[in-house]
């Protein structure tokens, strides 16, 4: 068994002392070692931004994509072998701006993936310029009078979208957010986990302390039930999307992998590469 | 007695013209006839004239013939739009229900045959194009029988009734050309072929099967004419092998999910046109950066923009070979023939995987689309070469937080490849400038390291390439070299000996190999010839540039064509002949 220790390597992470993503690691770290994966068995696919570096931050294998597309090549990392357990992560840059095609599409596919997106509500490496997750009225490098464009409620989409695990968290609430991702990883299909991770560079508003004092946990809201996808929809609507927990779990929707016609459990990676001669002359006779 | 012929049908599309080329040829193919087809066909699926031209001989052809022996019509502007090709003497068959005349002063012969009325009476309408191809087998003198095997093949899923219906619907159509044309007829009776079965397929059939053949188990992919082909056949056929096909939501998830699958280890490629392959251009960069190997099938089609989404061009040649921005390793092919586009996709898997870089094989829509002849594909040729992978090797253990050195410098630039799920071969990949270990760095020494590994893994490429210009030189001194890529091989083929009979010496050779670019193998050629002339389906002479870039060459003369059609044999020759 290895211990959320293996899960460390030597590299000393770039970003900002206080940044909310240092704690998105050390859970991912913890929650990998609670769901019993070895760090071989580990990818770890990541986009640009300073979230994006994460992949290298974790003693696995790592993929550091380019911009937003980071869910497409997590998808052919799985489809090329099931037996991998594959995180996706980026910020909400990557992940709602320039790849938001990507994941709506990777939501309905639900290939087995953890998508864990680092929220700040903000371009940090670019150092400061709206996201789509910035809100109304908010003043950054380029929106100097404020932001004129509504804030996605990206919970609420991913219910649209047919999502079978959406989940919320904060990044100062690491042990909710240990458990979270694991169960994520747990789940068979495709989960998303949104995680407020505060950048205290360059976002002034949506500080720890403003979450503190804004975020309702679900575990408060009176009967709240994570299989009810109304009431979850319900809920983000009630609290204007900021609530942590686990929002809504459909277990019995099957993965993509489980409905693909002859897809085999173990790695497709490891299967032949070549045809036999009569399979070839099968298939070159149907062209005569 | 002929030995050759070209047979058009024509009407509105929707209305069945493909298949009733597809049964009337694919009846000839097996009496050992060679057969090339080129359809033309709009971005619309009801509506607009649609043909499909192919050319019969008892010999091997690869190109549409500049004129026209036989136009079966389907309606009155089939005739209008194609009147020009017809030969002397040509038959023109149209459906009695339009009234069908032949423009003044024409020299075909017009037969007025009742389609529509004889498939009714037989049944449903919808078999009128079986008395079509009837009445198309009367004039070349075929047997009505030999049709059999197709339309069993094809409507025995519907009943034996369904069948033997079809083939009355052929018998009268025969039948009642016989007694219209009554010996009117010019001779095109064809001499009878050999017998041998050969395939008969379009380009996107032998890559698809390339691919499989070739180990490719996933492809994830966007449609796009002209190569939805591919997919379409691989959705069919890779279940069968463990893999599968994703539609994606567009080619960039295309490309990025094909450079997923190769990192963890499946042969995965995509296929696209322009468009496609525009949106594509930032991962291909990223699976140079990480020397992470993947193929891309680019079918052309007429540019830019949505273009002539339906026409013939070949104007991706820059695109592919300087796209992407920085500089990376790239290999790309120009298969010349279908034979060599099932070939040349087995080696673009290996050359992706032992070169460790993408590959980008090129066709162009009348490679693509166009149906033909094949010799038996060669299973023994198939071979499967993953360079310095092996997944099931066992790793030395690997200090904690030490990587493994998947980038490390070697001699040839080509490191040690491991897949996820191998034991002690942890290591980063990232598209930003990396150490031997993957990990980020931006140390000066390092990138020049890094960069100068990438950049000479391709020195040896051009050495261990099988054959990177396809040549037919006859000559040691010709007057003229003509150069081509893609499917221009065949109709050059067919105007050589025009110009021959000219008394001009030529010698022709057909890049298979756009880049790196065959240097050495090329200026060979040029020393041979006096003049060189590049054919190509583009405006600005893309090929032409690249051989002035790349060789010694300071002149060259340009035929182009970007009309949406191919080449023509008899262009080929006219305008060689106005440029020596």
């Amino acid at each position: 068994m290895a211990t959320f220790k293996d899960f460390r390597n030597n590299v000393k992470p770039n970003w900002c002392p206080g940044c909310g993503d240092f704690s998105v690691q050390a859970a991912i770290q913890r929650a990998a070692a609670n769901v019993g994966v070895i760090p071989e068995q580990l990818a770890v696919v990541s986009g640009i931004g300073c979230s994006g570096r994460i992949s290298g931050y974790i003693n696995s294998y790592g993929l550091h994509g380019i911009h937003g597309r980071s869910l497409p090549i997590a998808q052919g990392v799985k489809m090329a072998n099931r037996e991998l357990t594959v995180i996706a992560s980026g910020g909400d840059g990557d992940g709602f701006a320039i790849g938001m095609g990507h994941t709506i599409h990777a939501i309905r596919r639900n290939i087995d993936v953890t998508y864990i997106v680092m929220d700040n509500q903000i371009y940090g490496l670019t150092k400061g310029q709206t996201s789509p997750r910035s809100d109304l009225g908010f003043k950054t490098k380029s929106t100097p009078e404020g932001s004129i464009e509504s804030s996605l409620s990206v919970m609420e989409l991913a219910l649209a979208s047919g999502a079978g695990f959406v989940a919320q968290s904060f990044s100062s609430d690491l042990k909710e957010l240990t458990s979270l991702i694991e169960q994520g990883m747990n789940h068979k299909g495709f989960s998303l986990i949104n995680v407020f991770s505060p950048c205290v560079t360059f976002n002034k508003i949506n500080t720890y302390a403003w979450f503190k004092e804004n975020l309702i946990s679900l575990s408060t809201v009176e009967d709240y039930d994570p299989e009810n996808r109304m009431k979850a929809m319900n809920t983000l609507m009630t609290y204007d999307g900021l609530v942590t927990g686990l929002i809504y779990q459909n277990k019995q929707k099957p993965s993509y992998e489980s409905m693909v016609k002859g897809f085999k459990e173990e790695s497709l990676a490891s299967q032949e590469l070549s045809l036999k001669k009569e399979e070839f002359e099968q298939l070159a006779a149907e062209f005569m | 007695m002929i030995n050759q012929l070209s047979w058009k049908v024509g009407g509105q599309q929707g209305e069945g013209i493909e298949s009733t080329g597809e049964i009337f040829s694919m009846a000839l193919n097996r009496q050992g006839y060679f057969l090339y087809g080129y359809r033309h066909f709009s971005s619309r699926i009801k509506g607009g004239h649609t043909n499909n031209k192919i050319r019969v001989s008892i010999k091997a052809t690869n190109s549409i013939s500049d004129d026209l022996d036989i136009l079966v019509a389907f309606d009155q502007e089939t005739i209008d739009v194609n009147h020009h090709e017809l030969s002397l003497g040509a038959v023109v068959i149209g459906d009695s229900k339009f009234t069908p005349s032949l423009p003044e002063g024409s020299h075909a012969k017009l037969f007025s045959v009742p389609f529509t009325k004889i498939a009714t009476d037989l049944g449903t309408s919808l078999m009128k194009n079986m008395v079509a191809v009837g009445a198309s087998a009367a004039v070349i003198g075929l047997n009505p029988e030999m049709f059999k095997s197709v339309v069993e093949q094809i409507f025995s899923k519907k009943g034996a009734t369904v069948v033997e219906k079809n083939m009355d619907a052929i018998r009268a159509g025969m039948e009642y050309f016989q007694k219209e044309a009554s010996g009117n007829v010019g001779d095109f009776s064809l001499e009878k072929a050999d017998g041998k079965h050969r395939m008969f397929m379009i380009g996107n059939d032998a890559i698809a099967l390339g691919a499989l053949t070739g180990g490719a188990r996933f492809m994830p992919a966007y449609p796009i004419t002209p190569a939805s082909e591919i997919m379409e056949y691989l959705i069919r056929k890779l279940p069968d092998y463990g893999g599968t096909v994703i539609q994606t939501e567009d080619e960039i998830a295309a490309c990025t999910m094909a450079i997923g699958a190769n990192y963890a280890g499946v042969r995965s490629l995509t296929a696209s046109a322009g468009p496609g392959l525009s949106l594509m251009m930032e991962g291909i960069g990223l699976s140079g950066m990480t020397e992470t190997p993947l193929v891309i099938i680019d079918t052309q089609r007429g540019g830019p923009s949505t273009g002539l989404p339906t026409k013939q061009e070949q104007s991706d040649i820059f695109a592919v070979i300087f796209g992407t921005h920085g500089e990376i390793p790239k290999v790309v092919l120009a298969p010349s023939s279908v034979e060599e586009a099932f070939y040349d996709t087995i080696e673009a898997f290996n050359i992706a995987e032992e070169y460790q870089v993408p590959v980008i094989l090129m066709t162009d829509l009348a490679l693509s689309l166009g149906k033909q002849t094949v010799e038996p594909l060669d299973f023994e040729k198939v071979e499967i070469r993953r360079g310095k992978l092996d997944p099931e090797e066992v790793l030395p253990e690997q200090e904690k937080g030490v990587y493994f050195k998947r980038y490390d410098v070697t001699e040839d630039g080509i490191s040690k490849r491991v897949i996820p799920g191998m034991p002690n071969g942890l290591h980063h990949v990232t598209g930003v400038e990396h150490n031997e270990q993957g990990k980020p760095s931006e140390s000066p020494e390092n990138r020049k390291a890094q960069m100068d590994k990438r950049m000479r893994k391709l020195d040896t490429l051009i050495a261990n390439f099988p054959v990177p210009v396809v040549k037919d030189e006859k000559h040691d001194n010709a007057d003229v070299l003509i150069l081509g890529v893609n499917s221009t091989r065949g109709t050059i083929q067919e105007a050589i000996p025009m110009l021959e009979k000219d008394g001009v010496k030529v010698n022709h050779g057909q890049i298979r190999l756009l880049h790196p670019f065959p240097t050495d193998e090329l200026e060979s050629m040029i020393d041979k010839a006096k003049k060189v002339i590049v054919i190509e389906n583009n405006a600005t002479g893309q090929v032409a540039q690249l051989l002035k870039m790349n060789t010694r060459l300071n002149k060259v003369e340009s035929i182009l064509k970007y009309d949406g059609n191919p080449f023509l044999p008899s262009e080929i020759h006219n305008r060689c002949k106005e440029v020596l």
